[in-house]
C-alpha cells in the first residue's frame, strides 16, 4: 500500500513554543488519526504544517513519496482538503457557490463549473443534511448549518487526505454523530484518509484507529487508540483527572 | 436541483439586461443639452454624410463626453470590485490606498507651476497616481509579504498625507485657479474629450481579469481557504492590487475623483443576487459606466447652463441609495 503523507523528524514551533520534536508520523489509506492535546499545544499548526499552509521549523514532509514542498499549491489542493476552524464569510454568496469553490483546484482558468461538478456538490450537501438549502444566502444559516456547509465544501474537493480541525464545533449531537460517520465511509470505502483534530476523547475512540497526543512542549506520543487512549495518557494530556467506565464498545472517559 | 437554477440563471438575466441600459443612457447623454434635438438626431452619428450644428453637438461634444464617462465609471466600478476582494473588505473604494489623492496632487502641482495644457494636466495626474500606487506598494510590503490589514493601513495613511497637501496646495495657490482646482477634485467629466485612452485601459483591465476571476471568488472567502483550494496569494495579490490602481489612476486622470460609483455598484450587483465575480465584474462593468453617463447628462442640464461637478450628482444619488441598503440589512 502507498503511504499518502509521512513526516520525517518533523519540528514546529509557533512564538517560540514547541509544538513537537522529530514528528514521525506515516498515513496509509484508510486510516482515522486524531489529534488530541489541550488548548495551545498546537493541533493547528500541525494540521496546517501537515496540508503545507505554513513551513516546518525543520524535517521533511512528504505527499505520495514526494516531498511537500516541491509540490505546486494546486496540485496540493487535488489531494489535500482541510476544513477550518472558522469561516470569516465577508461577502454575500449562496450555499451551492459555497460548495462548489472545493472543485476550484480540478477546475482550469477559463472553465466553469460542469454538471458534473455541480451533482458532486450536490451529493456533498446532501451528505451532511443540507439538500434544498443549495439557494439559501450562506449569511442567513445557524452556526451549525455553516459548519456542515464547510464540510460539504472539503467533501466537495474529494481529497484524498482529509484534514479536520474540530469538525463537531458548532454541531449538536445528532450530527456530530451523523457527520462523523459520513466522513469515516468516505474515508474508509474510498481508501482515503483522515486526519482530525478533536477535544472529545468519546468521539476521538469511536473514530479514530490512530492518536497523536500533543503535550503541550514538544513532546508526543503517537499510537494506535487500542495502544494509548486510555485514562493514564489522557490525565497527562489535559492535567485533569479522567475516569474510565466501561461501554458496549469500548471504554468511555468522563472528566472528574 | 430545482432550487439551484433560479439563482444560476439570474446572472446571465442581470447581464442582458444592463447591456441594455447602456446603449439607453447613451441615447439619454447624446438626446438631452442645451441644444434640444430629436430622435432622427441620432442617425447623425452613425451616418457619416450629415453636417450642420446639431451633427456637431452630438458627434462632438456629446459622443466623446459620454463614451468617456462610461469607461470611467466602467473602471471605477470594476476597480472598487477588485479592492473590497483584495482588501476583504466590502467598504474599500478605488480611492482607499490613496491612488486619487496622489493624482490629484500631481495635476494641482502641475496647475501651481503654471503648466498649460490638457496633456501635461493629465500626464501629471497620471504620474501622480503612479508614484502613490508603487509607494503603497513599497512601503506595505515592508520586510514581509502583506497581508490586507497592512495594505489597508499603509494606503489609508497615504491617503491622509495625500489630503494634507492637497490642502496646502489649495492654501498657497492662487485664487484664480481654485475653481478649476475644486472641480477637479470633484471630479468633473467636461475635459473627457479623448476617450480612446480610457477604453483602452478599461479593455485591457477588463481581460487581464478573465484568467483570474474565479480564484477570486475563492479569496473573498479568506486566505487561509484559498491557499488550501490551490491559489498562489501573493502573486494573485499582486495582479489585483496592479489592474484595480491602474484603473483608478486613469480614471482619476480622465476624470477627477468621482465618488460612491466605485463603493456603491458592486454592492448594488451584489444586492440584486450576483456574488460569483465571474458575473459580478462585467455587471459592475456595464452598471458603473451606465450610471456614470447618466450622472453626467444630469450633472450638465439640471442647472444649465451652470455645469454641475458630476460627483455632485454621484454623491447625490450614492449616500441616499447606500444608506437605503445598509437599512435593508445588508450582512
Amino acid at each position: 500500500m502507498n503511504t499518502l503523507l509521512a513526516t520525517n523528524k518533523l519540528d514546529i514551533t509557533v512564538a517560540g513554543l514547541a509544538i513537537c520534536r522529530a514528528l514521525e508520523l506515516t498515513i496509509d489509506p484508510g486510516q482515522c488519526w486524531g489529534i488530541l492535546g489541550k488548548n495551545g499545544s498546537g493541533k493547528t499548526t500541525l494540521l496546517h504544517t501537515l496540508a503545507g499552509l505554513r513551513p516546518p521549523d525543520s524535517g521533511i514532509i512528504t505527499l505520495l513519496n514526494k516531498r511537500l514542498d516541491q509540490w505546486s499549491r494546486r496540485d496540493i489542493a487535488k489531494h489535500v482538503g482541510i476544513l477550518f476552524q472558522d469561516n470569516d464569510d465577508r461577502f454575500p454568496s449562496t450555499v451551492m457557490e459555497t460548495a462548489l469553490i472545493g472543485r476550484h483546484p480540478f477546475l482550469p482558468a477559463w472553465r466553469w463549473e460542469s454538471k458534473l461538478d455541480q451533482q458532486i456538490a450536490l451529493d456533498a450537501l446532501a451528505a451532511v443534511g443540507m439538500s434544498e438549502f443549495e439557494s439559501r444566502i450562506v449569511s442567513t444559516l445557524s452556526g451549525g448549518e455553516r459548519r456542515r456547509l464547510s464540510i460539504a465544501t472539503v467533501l466537495t474537493q474529494q481529497p484524498d487526505l482529509l484534514l479536520l480541525d474540530e469538525p463537531t464545533n458548532h454541531l449538536d449531537v445528532h450530527y456530530q454523530i451523523a457527520i462523523l460517520d459520513t466522513v469515516t465511509q468516505y474515508i474508509i470505502h474510498g481508501g482515503k484518509s483522515l486526519v482530525m483534530v478533536l477535544h472529545d476523547a468519546n468521539l476521538a475512540s469511536r473514530y479514530c484507529d490512530h492518536i497523536v497526543m500533543l503535550y503541550g512542549d514538544g513532546k508526543y506520543d503517537i499510537g494506535s487508540s487500542a495502544e494509548i487512549l486510555d485514562a493514564n495518557h489522557l490525565q497527562r494530556l489535559y492535567g485533569h483527572v479522567v475516569h474510565c467506565l466501561p461501554g458496549p464498545n469500548g471504554d468511555f472517559f468522563i472528566p472528574a | 436541483m430545482a432550487g439551484y437554477q433560479p439563482a444560476l440563471m439570474r446572472g446571465p438575466i442581470l447581464l442582458i439586461a444592463l447591456a441594455l441600459l447602456a446603449p439607453l443612457s447613451f441615447i439619454f447623454a447624446l438626446l438631452t443639452g442645451s441644444v434640444t434635438t430629436s430622435w432622427q438626431d441620432l442617425w447623425t452619428v452613425i451616418d457619416t454624410s450629415s453636417s450642420g450644428v446639431t451633427h456637431n453637438i452630438i458627434t462632438e461634444l456629446r459622443l466623446p463626453r459620454a463614451l468617456g464617462a462610461f469607461a470611467t465609471g466602467g473602471m471605477l466600478a470594476l476597480a472598487g470590485a477588485l479592492m473590497q476582494v483584495l482588501l476583504r473588505n466590502p467598504l474599500a473604494d478605488p480611492y482607499i490606498l490613496g491612488v486619487s489623492g496622489g493624482a490629484a496632487v500631481g495635476a494641482l502641482g502641475a496647475t501651481l507651476a503654471g503648466v498649460a495644457g490638457t496633456i501635461w494636466l493629465t500626464g501629471s495626474a497620471f504620474v501622480g497616481a503612479l508614484v502613490s500606487m508603487f509607494l503603497v506598494f513599497a512601503l506595505a510590503r515592508g520586510e514581509g509579504s502583506w497581508t490586507p490589514t497592512r495594505l489597508l493601513l499603509t494606503g489609508v495613511v497615504i491617503a491622509a498625507g495625500w489630503g494634507a497637501l492637497i490642502s496646502f496646495l489649495l492654501a498657497i495657490g492662487p485664487d484664480q485657479h481654485l475653481r478649476g482646482m475644486l472641480f477637479w477634485l470633484m471630479g468633473d467629466l467636461s475635459n473627457a474629450s479623448a476617450p480612446i485612452g480610457a477604453w483602452l485601459i478599461l479593455t485591457v483591465g477588463f481581460i487581464a481579469c478573465i484568467p483570474i476571476v474565479r480564484q477570486l471568488n475563492v479569496l473573498a472567502r479568506g486566505e487561509l481557504q484559498a491557499s488550501a483550494l490551490g491559489v498562489d496569494i501573493a502573486p494573485l495579490r499582486l495582479q489585483i492590487y496592479l489592474i484595480a490602481s491602474l484603473m483608478t489612476a486613469a480614471a482619476v486622470t480622465v476624470a477627477g475623483s468621482i465618488g460612491f460609483i466605485g463603493l456603491i455598484v458592486p454592492h448594488l450587483v451584489r444586492l440584486i443576487g450576483v456574488n460569483d465575480q465571474r458575473l459580478l465584474l462585467p455587471a459592475a462593468v456595464l452598471l458603473g459606466g451606465s450610471m456614470l453617463v447618466i450622472a453626467d447628462t444630469l450633472a450638465r442640464t439640471l442647472l444649465a447652463p451652470i455645469q454641475l461637478p458630476v460627483g455632485v450628482i454621484t454623491a447625490a444619488i450614492g449616500v441616499p441609495l447606500f444608506l437605503l441598503l445598509l437599512r435593508r440589512g445588508y450582512r
